[in-house]
């Protein structure tokens, strides 16, 4: 840790010059047989790893459109080369957008078009030879699958695609990521990311409980596997005792109580991150999201209320209808889905985004609040790329943007937006998003934070901000590590839930 | 005979170029999207999706937001070119279209737009370090090719001054399968054979970006995932 420094500001953010080769060679630690045959793939490196991988290319050519089309598509017009923020941080050209798809598309042309097969200097094809592999595994693991190149790419082709399509060709030879793989182990196991096993979250929420009532006064309920609740309430496991996260817990359960919702936590599913979508595996995304359906279906909830997190947001909002059937809109004869859909109320979204049902109980007068308890903070609003890019809140397109915001000046009175070319749609990413939380790609994740940082220390400059607000649980682990690096108090990040806690006014419902 | 090779060549490019686009389109069309990815904020409609793919297409909107270089010498060489190409219809129409034969004195000029246009784009590959570094032999050829045929266009139009006539008369023939001779012209070759092979790389080469706009998920897709389940064909075989 000691040796990681940050890099300096740009002094004007401009495009920085190539330093060819700069991040190479670095890799993430590799998955060992046990992580790897735990969630079914090939212990270690197979033999015949190079016609696997191209017959597995092929598979996911047949079966995804968006890489079908992505792979083809691209012109090397070069307009989402200065967008990634890795790039902006390492300067290594291979962390341009387009470089990085061509590290695939390269073989794709080689053996799946023709130009590629007779000319492959010509278009730059080349062979899939073991220093190409290595390539694959260190680039593709230097993308957080944040989608900040397809905003502006001309066909919308999105890196994040390919780099699944990836990381899911490395896991099928058996040359997966030890972080990911790990913990989607943890999650089938043991039911949450952070392996923290039922009676450990039990003492966790009774400990809540203590605490909110000696800081309130009120018995403010952290209820876990009840039957016959209204709301389940599915959050990242780092909510449960990880800072500041915990902090939007708290947050989450108040707003519960002040509605007087009964809602429960569930054991089995005490997660919603969901690594499934990082590796690009359907299968295991969906074996993931499937523990949300069968522990709603068993305690037979009217609503899904997810928490702050970004991917998890995204995999619910985007995915969850298509994989397990939470929504609306089931075929009649769609008998998977329709048997959930029964049992949910649809007078709500579902699933809902705990800012959503925020907002809506804000908006029915059902809260109150006293905003100078957050005087203390002068805040910012950080956009997480996969809520801000991979989803929606609310009825129109960009209520994901305003509905945060919306709570945030509902609860607090100081509030002050980053540089427009960094927020909503156009947002970076923190840095450690997409299955590269982990320490052994610290130095990655210090260098691509660089682009929020630099935004985040002029409004500290400007206007004293010293909170930023986000909803991501990696967001806020990942700032809470690096913030310090660049000579910020760590405790500058928290949650739109935190605020919400400091300033609600509990009723004794 | 050289008459002849040209009409062989045509129909050899052009059934390239069909048959080609045709499988290529079949492939987009028929591989399943199984999952919703839409590069939010999102149209909620069906003709949200339209609009947003119609300002795509027409003004490359999220080009605009990337790049501004690219995107004005990208939309000046595309716009004229759509303009060139709606010009040379009257090389295959015969009484021409009314609105043809309205845009002809514009398109004389889109081809010198056509050429900045590239040109712009060009310099830019050569000389920003960025994009050289991610450009391809064929990305420099493919704009070689296509400045080709615009200068030697450019030069039938404004210095040689080709038997224009004598093409029409030759194409008229080609479509319905008859011979005609086409005008002794090296620069009219130069031109031809310049266009029939920029029709045979079409359907093999990054050209397909064209109809790839229209069948990217991240941009066609609506964003409606909570109301409507999507689900794909060999996605709904795992839940038996
Ligand atoms: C639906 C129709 C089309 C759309 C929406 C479209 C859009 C685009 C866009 C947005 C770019 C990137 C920016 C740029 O470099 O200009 C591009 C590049 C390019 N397009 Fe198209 N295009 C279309 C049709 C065509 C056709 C028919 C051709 C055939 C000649 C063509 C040739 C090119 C070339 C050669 C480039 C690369 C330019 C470079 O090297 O920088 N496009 N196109
Ligand atoms: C079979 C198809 C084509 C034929 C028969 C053809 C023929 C011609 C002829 C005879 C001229 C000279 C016009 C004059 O003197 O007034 C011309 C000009 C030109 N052509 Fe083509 N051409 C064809 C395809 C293309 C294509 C695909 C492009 C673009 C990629 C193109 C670009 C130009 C340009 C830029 C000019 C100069 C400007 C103008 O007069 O319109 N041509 N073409
Ligand atoms: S998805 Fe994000 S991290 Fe990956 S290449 Fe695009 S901008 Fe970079
Ligand atoms: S913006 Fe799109 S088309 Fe242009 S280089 Fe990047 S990925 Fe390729």
């Amino acid at each position: 840790m000691a040796d990681v420094v940050a890099p300096p500001y740009r002094v004007i953010p401009i495009i920085p010059a190539l330093i060819p080769g700069s991040m190479e060679g670095l890799k993430p630690f590799v998955a060992n047989d046990k992580i790897n045959t735990a969630i079914g793939f090939p212990g270690e490196l197979v033999e015949d790893w190079h016609d696997k991988a191209i017959a597995k290319m092929g598979e996911l050519l047949s079966k995804y459109r968006s890489l079908k089309v992505y792979m083809d598509a691209c012109v090397h017009c070069g307009a989402c080369s200065d967008k990634c923020h890795y790039f902006i941080g390492t300067q290594d050209p291979k962390n341009m957008p387009v470089a990085r798809q061509d590290l695939m598309r390269s073989v794709y042309r080689r053996y799946f078009t023709l130009p590629g097969k007779l000319f492959p200097k010509l278009v730059g094809a080349r062979d899939l030879t073991k220093e190409v592999l290595d390539e694959w595994y260190s680039y593709f693991h230097q993308c957080s699958e944040c989608r900040r190149c397809s905003v502006f790419c001309p066909y919308g082709i999105d890196t994040a695609e390919v780099t699944m399509a990836a990381r899911e060709i490395l896991d099928s030879i058996g040359y997966g990521q030890k972080y990911s793989n790990e913990i989607i182990g943890k999650v089938h196991r043991i039911g949450n990311n952070l392996g923290l096993p039922g009676p450990a979250l039990r003492d966790t929420l009774e400990g809540l409980e203590e605490d909110v009532k000696d800081a309130t006064g009120v018995d403010v309920r952290f209820p876990m596997d009840v039957k016959g609740a209204e709301v389940l309430l599915i959050t990242p496991s780092a909510d449960f005792f990880a800072e500041p996260h915990i902090d939007s817990l708290i947050g989450y359960a108040k707003v519960f109580h002040a509605t007087g919702t009964s809602w429960t936590l569930s054991s089995m599913a005490s997660e919603a991150g969901n690594f499934g979508m990082f590796i690009g595996n359907y299968d295991q995304l969906r074996q993931i999201a499937l523990r949300i359906r069968e522990v709603a279906l068993e305690l037979g909830v009217k609503r899904i209320v997810v928490g702050e997190c970004g991917h998890a947001w995204r995999v619910a909002y985007s995915f969850w209808n298509t994989l397990t059937g939470v929504g609306d809109g089931a075929d009649e004869t769609d008998r998977f889905a329709q048997m959930l859909q029964k049992q949910l109320d649809h007078r709500y979204k579902q699933p809902m985004h705990i800012c959503e049902f925020t907002w809506d109980a804000i908006e029915r007068g059902a809260l109150q609040f006293d905003k100078s308890k957050n005087d203390k903070h002068i805040i910012t609003f950080h956009d997480s790329c996969n809520v801000a890019r991979g989803s929606r809140m609310g009825d129109f397109a960009g209520g994901q943007f305003e509905i945060p915001r919306n709570i945030i000046k509902t609860v607090a009175n100081n509030f002050y937006e980053m540089a427009p070319e960094t927020t909503c749609e156009q947002t970076f990413c923190c840095g450690g998003g997409g299955g590269l939380l982990t320490d052994d790609l610290i130095d990655l994740r210090v260098k691509g934070a660089l682009p929020r940082m630099e935004v985040l220390q002029q409004v500290v400059d400007e206007h004293g901000v010293n909170f930023m607000a986000t909803i991501c649980a990696i967001c806020k682990a990942q700032f809470t590590k690096v913030l310090p690096i660049y000579g910020f108090d760590r405790r500058l990040v928290g949650g739109v839930h935190q605020l919400v806690s400091n300033a609600i006014i509990l009723g004794d419902k | 005979m050289v008459s002849t090779l040209f009409a062989i060549l045509f129909y050899l490019a052009t059934l390239m170029l069909v048959v080609g686009l045709l499988y290529r389109i079949n492939t987009y069309a028929r591989t399943p999207a199984p999952l919703k990815i839409p590069t939010t904020p999102a149209p909620t409609t069906q003709t949200g999706v339209v609009l947003r793919m119609a300002r795509e297409v027409v003004f490359f909107e999220s080009l605009f937001k990337a790049n501004l270089w690219i995107w004005s010498m990208g939309w000046l060489f595309h716009a004229s070119l759509a303009l060139e190409l709606a010009r040379h219809l009257r090389y295959f129409t015969e009484p021409v279209w009314g609105w043809v034969a309205l845009i002809q004195p514009f398109g004389m000029y889109a081809g010198l737009t056509m050429l900045i246009g590239l040109l712009g784009l060009w310099v830019r590959r050569l000389f920003v370090e960025r994009i050289r570094y991610i450009s391809t032999p064929s990305d420099h050829l493919m704009l070689v090719l296509l400045i080709g045929i615009a200068l030697s266009g450019l030069t039938m139009t404004f210095v040689t001054h080709a038997d224009v006539v004598g093409v029409k008369n030759f194409f008229i023939s080609w479509m319905g399968f008859s011979s005609a001779s086409l005008p002794a012209d090296i620069i009219l070759y130069f031109h031809l054979f310049g266009v029939a092979s920029l029709m045979a790389i079409f359907p093999i080469s990054k050209l397909l970006h064209a109809p790839g706009v229209f069948f990217s998920p991240s941009r066609n897709q609506t964003d409606n995932p909570r109301e409507k389940r999507h689900i794909a064909k060999w996605a709904s075989d795992l839940e038996n």
